[in-house]
């Protein structure tokens, strides 16, 4: 037993700096997911279970755009990055008319009609399954490797771990989004509004703020940076119609570790969920890595439902 | 401008167009990964024969069959069912006492049962009659067990199949097909893996309930997902005791042995249909009187107004975990009779997927009624299985749930209480809509919390 563990600590505290930079990077996908659902649960008080596919549109629209810009060509310098640009803005607008049009379809009549709960998850269960399942059907059933715009070779190194261009990106791609949605949510007229919702809707639409466009244009912010996500992670795990489902549930743990409900918590779960499971690598067999997220979830769930900085704007009922 | 999209009937006509192509694209024919845009335009541009007369390009005929069934919509509307026909009749009482409703519902029962005995003598297709225990009848099955969970406590389990996976599993278990080998390396007759495997599930969702059933809502939805996906790794990944990917295919067909008496069931399903029939019928009687009992009372307390039934002494947790429990025993049956009667177990049948298809059956039949969603799995699996057997152009199987998806999108917005509504359902979901146990609802009812630290 002690032996056991002393291996695994000796393949930890070897890969350390590797195994963190590698999960940070995932983190920050997890986390630009986690949004999604933190946003919406905060002005609706219900997760989107359809998130997952807007995650995979997001994939699936710059996948389209990096083989119709690259095909076989080679890209220079400044055509990597704005490739880089297009794909992030293209994959964004995508999760973000996808992201909308569920809100449209699939919620806002059972909202006009204050349908119980359940009713949500299940219409939003079904839009999910009807979602992906089209892109089966359109796209194929199939893996695409992503044409990418970069090599991915290593930048420099930290510790010893080397830090890939990939990684590199994300972090870029990953803060500025962030950053300047928590800067657009505490600041902006449109922020003020999302919060006035997620406070108290009828008090908000007393106070003369329009209470569907807010919701819509909170589904738009968080698809836009789902669908960004899915790029992404599509530059590196290719795309697949069945994409969203994993780190969808994983980012959705990222957004419950922080505190549902809570900016900065999603990020800060997706960051934590991100190095966590990287490190359970040393220490799982990789076929049940996925059982880490989910172990995660379940701990988070049993003792501290609110997570780590607290569900700031749920009620806890 | 702004009015003009805002105007009903613009409104009406965007969602129509949208409708339209949405259903032209859902039966068109399949995309191409080398060319993405091709399935799309080709599902509108594909010329068909419009009703055998003349080609016609796809987009076109949807239109066409679209018009003409608005068209009948409005002429009901407009001549068969006025405003004061439909006032009178909800305001004309029917002269029938509650005993006589009583026995005409007993003689469909007993009709039903009748036509459902009949059934493997009149349908003699070999596929039909196979169809009807591995997809019909154990389908409704589960689709009872699951509407104890979903519809009579009102908790999302999205891990059903979990339970199904467990029951099948230790059918192979017990009848040494296993790589791990029988239990105490004794090979037991497979007829009792029945009672086994409802003990062993009934075991299950205990450990899982009595964690996981203190979550609200939509947080159970999301971890009985990842415990159904859990199951699937493991059996999926544990080559040494589950066989792993490819799972097993040793399993022997179900035999009764006891005293004189000896049955042995084989290749022929209709023996395994008048099992999984018998066993229906049991769970439909202990279902329908649990519903009746103090527990299902219990149940639709816990599901109304679950702090309420607290305080009148209702202990939540204890009937939530009994609800998963018990709508599990049916699922781990379910499961013995996949095993026995396929002879394989293997991870793909327990796939995620495979919860949504149950879950489909219960909200088309209506949550919390029974007749509702035996009728709804009878009907959905029926048709599902016409549709493998002799399937239309339009339609492939493998986008079976792109169809069931829409369908619960559709069930949600326009019949949420389901094709046979339970009467009390029903009676909740009108109830919340119109704003009665507020609590309950989920939109913009938060207290008045800090206003400025919020999200910021």
């Amino acid at each position: 037993m002690i032996h056991f563990f002393s291996s695994h600590f000796a393949t930890l505290s070897h890969e350390f700096w590797p195994l963190l930079v590698g999960g940070l990077a995932t983190g920050f996908i997890y986390a630009m997911v986690a949004i999604g659902y933190t946003l919406v649960y905060g002005v609706l008080r219900l997760i989107n279970f359809a998130h997952s596919e807007v995650f995979m549109s997001g994939g699936f629209a710059s996948f389209f755009l990096m083989k119709w810009l690259i095909g076989s060509s080679t890209p220079n310098a400044t055509e990597t990055v704005l490739y880089l640009i297009a794909g992030v803005l293209v994959g964004g607008f995508a999760g973000a008319a996808v992201a909308t049009t569920l809100e449209r379809v699939a919620y806002r009549p059972l909202r006009r009609r204050n349908a119980p709960k359940l009713a949500y998850l299940i219409s939003a269960i079904g839009a999910s399954y009807f979602i992906f399942n089209l892109a089966a059907k359109e796209f194929g059933r199939i893996n695409f490797a992503m044409a990418s715009p970069f090599i991915n070779h290593p930048l420099f190194t930290i510790f010893g771990a080397q830090v890939y261009m990939y990684y590199v990106i994300i972090l870029i791609v990953g803060s500025i989004m962030l950053v300047s949605l928590d800067r657009l949510v505490a600041t902006s007229k449109l922020g003020r509004s999302i919060r006035a919702v997620a406070q108290d809707a009828e008090t908000a639409s007393l106070m003369g703020v329009n209470i569907d466009r807010t919701i819509a244009l909170t589904f738009i912010l968080g698809g836009f940076l789902g669908g960004a996500a899915g790029y992404l992670y599509g530059l590196s795990f290719g795309v697949v119609y069945t994409m969203g489902f994993t780190p969808a549930l994983k980012a959705f743990t990222a957004a419950v570790l922080g505190g549902i409900g809570n900016l900065r918590g999603a990020v800060i779960g997706g960051l934590l969920l991100g190095v966590v499971e990287s490190m359970a690598v040393a220490f799982v067999n990789g076929a049940y890595i996925d059982v880490v997220a989910f172990a995660v979830l379940v701990l988070v769930l049993l003792f501290r439902p609110t997570g780590i900085l607290g569900e700031r704007l749920g009620r806890t009922a | 401008m702004k009015n003009f999209f805002s105007s009903p009937l613009v409104k009406r006509v965007g969602a129509m167009v949208a409708l339209w192509a949405t259903v032209t694209v859902m039966t068109g024919p399949p995309g191409n990964p080398a060319q993405p845009a091709l399935g799309f335009t080709s599902s509108f541009s594909e010329r068909v024969s419009f009703f055998g007369l003349f080609p016609t390009p796809r987009g076109v005929l949807f239109a066409a069959l679209g018009l003409i069934l608005a068209g009948i919509v409005v002429l009901y509307r407009r001549i068969l069912h006025t405003p004061v026909q439909r006032a009178k009749a909800s305001i004309v009482p029917t002269y029938q006492s509650i005993s006589a409703k009583r026995s005409v519902r007993g003689s469909w029962y007993a009709a039903a049962l009748v036509v459902a005995i009949m059934l493997p003598h009149v349908v003699t297709d070999p596929f039909w009659q196979s169809a009807m225990v591995s997809q019909i009848a154990i389908y409704t099955l589960l689709a009872i067990g699951l509407n104890v969970v979903v519809g009579f406590a009102g908790l999302l389990d999205l891990g059903f199949v979990a339970f199904y996976a467990i029951g099948a599993y230790v059918t192979a278990w017990v009848t040494g097909a296993l790589p791990i080998g029988a239990p105490f390396h004794h090979v037991i007759d497979p007829f009792w893996a029945i009672p086994i495997a409802i003990v062993f599930v009934m075991i299950a969702g205990v450990l899982l309930g009595v964690p996981t059933l203190r979550l609200r809502g939509d947080y159970l939805a999301i971890v009985t997902l990842g415990f159904g996906e859990i199951i699937f790794l493991f059996a999926n990944n544990l080559y040494g005791i589950t066989g792993g990917s490819t799972g097993t295919n040793q399993i022997p067909f179900l035999s009764f042995h006891m005293g004189p008496i000896k049955y042995l069931w084989g290749l022929d399903p209709a023996p395994y249909y008048y099992l999984t029939l018998g066993f229906v019928v049991l769970f439909l009687i202990i279902f329908s009187s649990l519903e009746h009992s103090r527990v299902g009372r219990a149940w639709v307390a816990i599901r109304e107004d679950e702090v309420a039934a607290e305080s009148l002494g209702i202990y939540p947790l204890k009937y939530k975990v009994m609800a998963f429990a018990i709508g599990a025993a049916s699922a781990g049956f379910a499961g013995v009779i996949t095993a026995s009667q396929t002879l394989f177990v293997s991870p793909p049948t327990f796939s995620l997927t495979f919860s949504i298809n149950i879950l489909v059956l219960v909200i088309f039949g209506g949550m919390g009624s029974i007749v509702g969603v035996v009728v709804g799995g009878v009907v959905i699996q029926g048709f599902v299985v016409y549709m493998i057997q002799s399937p239309p152009a339009w339609y492939n199987p493998a986008d079976l749930y792109m169809y069931l998806g829409a369908l619960l999108v559709v069930m949600m917005i326009f019949r949420p209480a389901g094709l046979i509504p339970s009467r009390r359902r029903l009676r909740e979901v009108l109830q919340v809509e119109s704003g009665v146990a507020r609590d309950q609802l989920t939109t913009h009812m938060g207290p008045h919390n800090r206003v400025e630290e919020d999200l910021a």
